[in-house]
Order: structure tokens, then sequence, then C-alpha cells
């Protein structure tokens, strides 16, 4: 019992963090690079523990980001629903990518969700954006590495201090 | 190799996950549209507010933390240079202000005798904006007052140089401006020298403005500056905007488009003013019980334009005083 309540700690706490970071400031000209925080939080649990990130739970969990950014409701559910279902379908091939690998597997992710992004846009109406748009999945496939060993550390956590 | 095992046991399982892909693509695209489109989710969006406000408070804490350092950390002398500025500027803004203050009188004078029954009085209240990023593509910030603090939706966001924007969702506690440079954002204009009346639409970018529409007989020149022209009623009239800064045909050869550089400070985030503007009745020749009914009570006599910073009460409701020191100031006028 007390290990199944400590078993979703560590993905609650990397969920709002991830959440946090998106609506953290950052100066005007860097802002437009701010990885897809959210996504990057997900694609590691979709991973590594399916069963508790599944399309469902992406859905919802991008429901609770568009409200809390005030974006377009829907917006970030459709975006990552997609990535989990993409993830969820390489997931054997990719847990077992070296991590160079497995980073360029994430860039890719992350680039078909900035298209998947500017697509809604425009339907929405909004303009072009310029080319930082593309800045973006750059900086969160950096990111990638350090996140992945990070969440690995945090996952094991409890099950260690429960042993 | 267990997903590549048995192919037959593994199809009906991808079908029922993409059946399910299908099914929250349908339900997003059907929020997105509602949302978009008809604006039904506004509710839902109130109710999520409360959940909006320790989230913000978080994600702002590192900036408050780091600002609150650098005011400790801050030494004595550039405090006092600082200051010195400030005194410098507050007089140079009082002086403008008397000189206005005359101005608003000969302004009050002229239009009781020209019979007009409405004079624009601003009212407004500072509000700070809260360091919370929220989509770095479009343009707009979140103020830490809301309806519980009085804002309404629709009321202009002006700093001490010019228009920045107009709230546009107003919860309880935390309010949603949307700033003149985004791209779904319209200002109606008018340049100062010529009087030419025209639309300023955002661009996306925090530094420009794009008025497409100008007639080539038009007379614009660079560096001329535009307010707003007080057209489609949700800017109050002559609020500095922007400064044109660059004007060329478009393809069409039909209309020249200028580009222009907002007047206020969009890049800083800071303390803004919220206005309100309000028709309050000169009542010249009416009764003073029609006029009072017509709108808000007045602000004190003499102040005619002026800013008053703390908002009034929002209840509508008549105060004799303000009434009766609007009625007497204009018969006072026409002696003169």
């Amino acid at each position: 019992m007390t290990r199944l309540r400590w078993s979703g700690l560590p993905l609650l706490a990397s969920v709002i963090g991830g959440l946090l970071l998106s609506l953290a400031p950052l100066p005007l000209a860097l802002a437009p690079f701010k990885p897809f925080w959210i996504a990057l939080v997900v694609i590691y649990w979709s991973l590594e523990q399916p069963e508790h990130m599944g399309l469902g739970r992406a859905f919802l969990l991008g429901l609770l980001c568009d409200l809390a950014t005030g974006a377009m409701l829907g917006e970030q559910a459709l975006r990552l629903t997609i990535i989990v279902f993409i993830v969820l379908r390489f997931r054997s091939r990719m847990r077992f990518f070296p991590m160079l690998q497995q980073s360029l597997a994430v860039f890719a992710l992350l680039v078909n969700d900035r298209v998947i992004a500017l697509a809604l846009r425009l339907l929405s109406g909004a303009g072009w954006p310029d080319w930082s748009f593309w800045g973006a999945p750059l900086i969160g496939t950096l990111f990638w590495p350090w996140l992945f060993l990070l969440l690995d550390e945090l996952r094991r956590m409890p099950r260690r201090g429960v042993a | 190799m267990n997903y590549m095992g048995n192919p037959a046991a593994r199809a009906p399982d991808a079908a029922r996950g993409t059946l399910r892909l299908v099914m929250y693509l349908v339900a997003a695209l059907i929020l997105m549209t509602a949302d978009h489109r008809g604006g039904y989710l506004d509710a839902l969006r109130e109710r999520a507010s409360t959940l909006r406000g320790p989230l913000y408070w978080l994600a702002a804490s590192p900036v408050r933390v780091a600002r609150d350092v650098t005011t400790a950390v801050t030494d004595q002398r550039s405090v006092i240079a600082q200051n010195d500025e400030l005194r410098e500027a507050l007089l140079r803004a009082q002086a403008q202000i008397a000189r206005q203050s005359t101005l608003d009188d000969e302004n009050l004078r002229l239009r009781a005798l020209l019979g007009s029954r409405y004079r624009l009085s601003l009212d407004a209240r500072m509000a700070a904006i809260v360091d919370v990023d929220l989509d770095p593509f479009r343009q707009r910030v979140v103020l830490d007052a809301g309806s519980a603090q009085g804002v309404r939706v629709g009321q202009a966001l002006m700093d001490a140089r010019g228009l920045l924007g107009q709230v546009v969702e107003a919860p309880p506690q935390r309010a949603v401006a949307l700033l003149i440079t985004d791209a779904s954002h319209t200002t109606p204009v008018e340049v100062v020298r010529t009087g030419l009346r025209t639309l300023a639409f955002g661009t996306g970018d925090s530094e420009r403005l794009r008025l497409p529409y100008i007639p080539f007989s038009a007379d614009v020149k660079v560096g001329d500056e535009l307010v707003t022209s007080g057209l489609g009623r949700r800017f109050p009239a002559g609020l500095p905007v922007a400064t044109i800064l660059t004007i060329e045909a478009d393809d069409s050869g039909t209309f020249a488009v200028a580009t222009a550089r907002p007047t206020a400070d969009l890049l800083r985030y800071g303390e803004v003013l919220l206005l309100r503007e309000e028709a309050v009745p000169i009542a010249a020749a009416r009764p003073a019980a029609a006029s009072s009914s017509m709108g808000p009570p007045a602000p004190p006599a003499g102040v005619a334009a002026g800013i008053s910073p703390p908002l009034r009460n929002p209840a509508r409701g008549t105060s004799p005083d303000a009434a009766r020191a609007v009625t007497e100031s204009a018969p006072a006028a026409e002696q003169q």
C-alpha cells in the first residue's frame, strides 16, 4: 500500500515541476526557445512507465496545461496525446536506444509537435511565427539527457527508500 | 521481442490504441472549436482561475526572490541618485498637470457652450504585471488584480508613456490583458498631425505595429505620432500609441503600408495603469436629477480628465456633492 502511494509521487512531482517551469518567466528574447517541458516529462513517463502515462492521462494533463497557460482549450491536450501515442508505438525500440539516438528520437518528436502546433495556430487564424519558433525543439533535446537521468533518479528514490 | 512476436495478437491491440487516439483527437478538436469560435468555455475558465492563482504565485516566486535580493543589496548611493531622478520627473509631471488642468477647464467651458452633454473622465487604478510567461507567441500579460478589485473586460491598459493593451479576461483575482502588439489585436488610431484615422494591427513582435490601410493621398510622414482615435469605444481618445517608422507601398499598390513603434514600453514588466473611461454629464441646462441618473457620479469639481489613483467604488450610485459641483461649474463657465 505504502509502495503504491510512493510510486505516484515522482510522477506528480515531475508534472508539477514541468508545469511551473513552463510558466516561469524568461527574458523576452529567450522566451520562444523555452522547451515544451511538459512534453519532455510526459515522454519520460510514457517511455518508462506506460501504465502511469497513457493517452487518457496525457489528454487530461494537456487540458490542465491549457487552463494554466490560458491557451486555446484542447491545444496542448491534442499535442500531448499525439506525443504519447507515438512514444507508446515505438516504446520497445526507443527504450533500448543509446542516449544519443534516443535524444534524436525525442528531437523528432518535438519537431513533429511543433508542426502540429503550427498547423493549429494557422487554423486558429494566427500568423506565421518567425524562425525562432523552431528553436524550442532543439533546446528541449539538449535538456533531454539530463532530464532523463534526473527523473530516473527520482523514480528510483522511493523504491530504495522503502526497501 | 514481444512486440513483433505474434502479429495476430497485436493487431486488435494496435487498432484499439489508434481508435482511442482518434477519440481523444476528436475531443480535443471539439474543445478547441468550442473555445475559439464560440467562447462557450468561459465559465470553465473562470472556475479554473482559482487554481491558477497559487500556481502563478509559485511560478513567479523565483523572480520575486531575485527582486527582493536586488532591493536588499542596492547601495545607498544609487537609491539617492534614483530618488533625485524621480523627484525631478515628478516636478516636471506636476508642471504639466498644472497646465493640463487649465486646458481641462477651458475644454469644459467650451463643451458647455457647445451644448455637449457629456465630458469624458478618466479613472485609473494601478496594477502590477505578474511575472508569468503564458505563450511566448501570443502577447499577453497577467495582472495581479481581477474582477474582485473592480477590473472589467475591455478596460484599457497603459504605462506612463502610452497604450499597452486591453483586459480580455477578468476572473476574480488575476486578469489577463492582450497587448496592442498581439497579432490578433487591432487599435483604432489617429495621426496627431493630420487627424487621419486608420487602424494599427499587432504583428506579434513587441517592437512593431502595422498600418496597412493608408491611402496614397494621405499625408503621413516618418516620425508622425499616433494616438487612439476613440472609435470603436474600446479605448479613450488621445492616448499615445506609436510613432511611424517606415512607409511603403503594399503589394497591390492600392494602399501605403506603414510600420510603427509602440510608445509604451512593452518589454518592461512592472506597474501599469488600468483606465476606465466614463461619460460624465455636464448638465448645463438640464435638471440635476435627470443628469445624475445619466451616469456614474462625477469626480470632485475641477478635475476634468485628471487621473485619480484609487478606483472609485464600482457600485453605481449618485453622489449629490459631485453632481452639484458639476452643475455649478457650468453656469460659471457661461458667464466668462
